[in-house]
């Protein structure tokens, strides 16, 4: 199964937003409260995606950008606005190349 | 050259939940249209209908502009900021998520439905501390550009983090006004409540929405009394 990981520093938020992600079966959500939980997290597993939460500071943001561009190219990285947004489950798929068409 | 688009109200993505109708302008929950995303920093434009005692439970957000504007009825608003507020019809309310923020929204009127506007902008800056606001808006002056949000907490009406300004017009059939706008290469969208409206020579009607871009300003006309959302915000953010 499809492995998203989740940064976020608001552990609430991101833990409701791993159990909407795994809600339909599909995929299989890793959490990460910080950078470097982050970085050991995409040594660990095979991540399709990856999305950006609140709470992270902007220097962290880019290095951490860095490394995946380096080491990880292939994987989408999204910025996401909760889980109580309308836009999660639209903004994963359109970021995965995964939504049908109108 | 201005560029324009018009979004007919029956194109809007519609989803029926039974306790909840609402029409999506943009690409929302189920509804998917790649070329419906947004306009500028303007990400949502939901016209929610909520039927009595029914609501949104209590859900998080971040970094988002969240306002609501009812239109009929009331809403009641709980947040992990401890607030808890009523917000009826002729008021605006502000919610900046920045770091995160947990709220539920509720139709606390057993018999009566609520529809309002939900309006969600990305903000120009990233993990602020939340906020809520809520205001009384003038919605009974005719035939003016009525203020009710911008980026400055000293100007008129709610104000949030992002370089947007919204008003709320009544115009009487036969008005034509002209709406300059605050910042360079900020565009406009019109949300038209009720009415009909010819904006840079195209006609829309109830529900309709128009945006237009790379303008200083524009030029709106009311065909019928009319009852409008002007929504300006940065095309890029």
């Amino acid at each position: 199964m499809k492995k998203i990981l989740i940064i976020g520093t608001n552990e609430p938020i991101v833990k409701t937003i791993a159990r909407l992600i795994e809600k339909n079966g599909q995929f299989i959500a890793e959490t990460a409260t910080n950078i470097t939980e982050a970085l050991q997290t995409c040594e660990q597993h095979a991540l399709c995606l990856i999305l950006i939460g609140a709470g992270i500071n902007e220097a962290d943001e880019q290095q951490f950008m860095q490394f995946l561009k380096t080491d990880y190219p292939n994987i989408p990285v999204i910025r996401h606005y909760g889980g109580g947004s309308g836009l999660l489950y639209a903004e994963i798929h359109q970021a995965l190349g995964t939504l049908p068409q109108p | 050259m201005s560029q324009s688009i018009i979004h007919k109200a029956n194109s809007r993505g519609a989803a029926d939940h039974g306790w909840l109708k609402s029409y999506h302008t943009f690409s929302f929950a189920g509804y998917y249209n790649p070329e419906r995303i947004n306009f500028g920093a303007l990400r949502v434009l939901n016209d929610d209908f909520v039927t009595g005692g029914m609501g949104f439970g209590e859900h998080p957000h971040d970094n988002m502009e969240i306002i609501s504007i009812p239109l009929e009825g009331d809403l009641q608003h709980k947040d992990s900021m401890g607030n808890t507020a009523t917000i009826k019809t002729g008021e605006i309310q502000v919610m900046s998520a920045g770091t995160g923020i947990y709220h539920s929204e509720y139709n606390p009127n057993p018999e009566k439905p609520v529809k309002f506007l939900q309006i969600w902008l990305f903000p120009n800056k990233r993990n602020v501390s939340p906020r809520y606001d809520q205001q009384k808006i003038d919605d009974q002056t005719k035939n003016e550009f009525v203020q009710i949000l911008s980026p400055d907490s000293n100007d008129s009406g709610v104000w949030i983090y992002q370089d947007a300004w919204f008003s709320l017009s009544n115009f009487e059939a036969g008005t034509s006004k002209n709406y300059k706008i605050h910042k360079e290469d900020n565009g406009v969208y019109i949300f038209l409540l009720e009415g009909s409206l010819e904006i840079d020579g195209k006609t829309i009607e109830t529900r309709d929405g128009f945006g237009i871009w790379d303008i200083a300003n524009v030029e709106i006309k009311a065909l019928t009394n009319s009852k409008f959302l002007l929504m300006e915000v940065p095309m890029h953010f």
